[in-house]
């Protein structure tokens, strides 16, 4: 049953050092406050799970909270690189940082195989691909059924997913709305799962096939206003383009970073 | 009397005459983006374009700076899980064209996005597949959209992210439920099609004003040129137009917020 927490609470009973880790949304819902809030309580070793890392892991590789990071595409949308990304793995500041990477259909069969509780994902991909060459988790079956060669990948369960939705009602029960990713997969393949929302309400006013996650399926619902900025919450507010292009200029100095660092995330409280 | 226009507009209007009308097509960001919703604004009113974040049949009114845009979801006729769209929409093949672009591409069409220099000391980390990989094998032909340079077009790509023909031409031979690959390149300058034997590129269209020698300057291996060359029909003033109000409308959307 979901445990209506504060962030600060949320984030020190179920993310533990060392932890796998997925926080997911893709480009709509990043749980920015969420993150936020990891790199300040200072975890340590994550395996970091996202199929876009964007910006969110990008801070969080930047403060060296991650050992590695299992992604599908690793830019900053519609602008360039993720630099904190490309300085860690190139030239492994703060810290080396392994990187395990995989195509979008995969690692989306795979949250849907881990909500599913399968141990593994099968889908028509890799063909001719050198990504199975780079990464030892890409194999390839035989169809029992028609012999055809396809891929496989392990399921993805991770020991916290932590996702952002618009609205959770008074029981729990959360609505996400949108472009809705793998967020529900995220949060079915996890063994703990926290979720922040933009605000509780009395009535979730969902429609009959909504994506609705119930209370029950979730551990720890936190509060967080405007908690996916700079990505954006539909029917709460725009994502911040301008935020995106100005992170390019931020992130591409080490020194810089660490300045925006500690204004935007150390020294920017978070409700305790 | 000609019109002014840019070697960018050239590029982006041809890239959107390559897809017909009611043609379904899983639109990748950046270039192919702008050229496909040139498409639906000028001839192809009912093209059904379909980007990566789950977003059906969408209309956006400016172009998206992610493939994850509300607007994207917000005009579209219904929004899925990515895993749904991979699985159903993509892998089900329901979808006529992938439309992709590409930091690297070789003379197979073989795509590389994911790094320059060896994979465990990169010189460049790039982004990675993202939904390349897949879109290139699941649909049923693939377009390709970049500008020209001896960067861009090189003779062997450092890393295949995503399969043209393979580093032989013949990556597809014998795989069973693949679609046909790449079957048209445009570029800046020129417009290639694989060679329906070699599977090799070849130049079969020269936009106005360029030249053989230009497209091999810019070209990383000696490339082929059709007998039977053409020149590619210029923009027309409808089509310059309406793209450069989309742009113009794109631009002040994304510099306000």
């Amino acid at each position: 049953m979901a445990e209506f927490l504060s962030l600060h609470d949320a984030v020190a009973r179920h993310v533990e050092d060392g932890d796998t880790v997925a926080m997911e949304g893709f480009t709509h819902l990043i749980p920015f406050a969420a993150g936020h809030e990891i790199i300040r309580q200072g975890r340590r070793d994550l395996t970091l799970i996202r199929m876009t890392p964007d910006l969110i892991y990008d801070q969080l590789i930047g403060a060296g909270c991650a050992k590695s990071l299992i992604f599908s595409w690793g830019g900053n949308p519609g602008v360039g690189s993720l630099h904190r990304l490309r300085d860690a793995v190139e030239k492994g500041w703060p810290h080396k940082v392994e990187i395990l990477e995989h195509s979008h259909a995969a690692m989306a069969c795979a949250y849907e195989a881990g909500a599913a509780g399968l141990p593994l994902a099968v889908l028509r991909g890799y063909i001719g691909s050198d990504l199975p060459k780079v990464n030892d988790q890409i194999k390839f079956i035989e169809c029992p059924f028609s012999g055809e060669r396809l891929a496989a990948v392990p399921s993805i369960r991770p020991d916290v997913s932590v996702v952002h939705a618009q609205k959770a009602d008074r029981k729990g029960n959360v609505l996400v709305e949108g472009i809705i990713g793998v967020q529900k997969e995220a949060v079915l393949a996890a063994r703990r799962s926290i979720v922040t929302v933009e605000e509780i309400v009395d009535d979730l006013e969902a429609t009959p096939n909504a994506c609705v996650i119930p209370g029950w399926a979730i551990d720890a619902i936190a509060v967080a206003e405007k908690g996916a900025y700079p990505s954006y919450a539909h029917g709460y507010y725009p994502r911040h383009n301008r935020f995106y292009k100005e992170w390019d200029a931020i992130a591409r100095d080490r020194d810089s970073f660490n300045v925006w660092l500690e204004e935007n995330v150390y020294n920017a409280g978070g409700a305790s | 009397m000609s019109l002014e226009y840019t070697s960018a507009e050239m590029m982006t209007v041809t890239a959107a005459r390559a897809l017909e009308n009611g043609t379904t097509c899983f639109v990748g960001i950046g270039l192919p983006s702008e050229a496909a919703n040139l498409a639906r604004l000028t001839h192809a009113p009912d093209v059904v374009l379909i980007y990566e974040s789950g977003t059906l049949q969408t209309k956006p009114d400016v172009l998206p700076l992610s493939i994850g845009d509300g607007e994207l979801c917000e005009t579209a006729l219904t929004t899925v899980s990515v895993p749904e769209m991979f699985r159903y929409w993509l892998q089900g093949g329901k979808v006529d064209v992938g439309f992709l672009g590409t930091a690297q591409i070789d003379r197979y069409c073989n795509l590389n996005t994911t790094l320059i220099g060896d994979y465990t000391a990169p010189k460049v980390r790039l982004p990675g597949g993202g939904g390349a990989p897949e879109i290139a094998t699941n649909a049923g032909e693939v377009f390709i959209t970049l500008k020209h340079s001896k960067r861009t077009f090189v003779d062997q790509v450092d890393f295949v992210t995503t399969l043209g023909f393979g580093r032989d031409g013949k990556g597809r031979d014998g795989v069973p439920n693949i679609g046909k690959g790449p079957t048209r390149v445009i570029t800046d300058l020129c417009v290639m099609k694989p060679d329906p034997e070699t599977r090799e590129l070849v130049v079969v269209s020269l936009h106005p004003g360029v030249t053989a020698e230009q497209v091999q300057e810019a070209t990383g291996w000696e490339i082929r040129f059709a007998e039977q060359l053409e020149t590619t029909a210029e923009p027309s003033e409808k089509e310059l137009e309406v793209l450069r109000e989309l742009k113009a409308r794109t631009e002040r959307h994304h510099s306000g917020e």
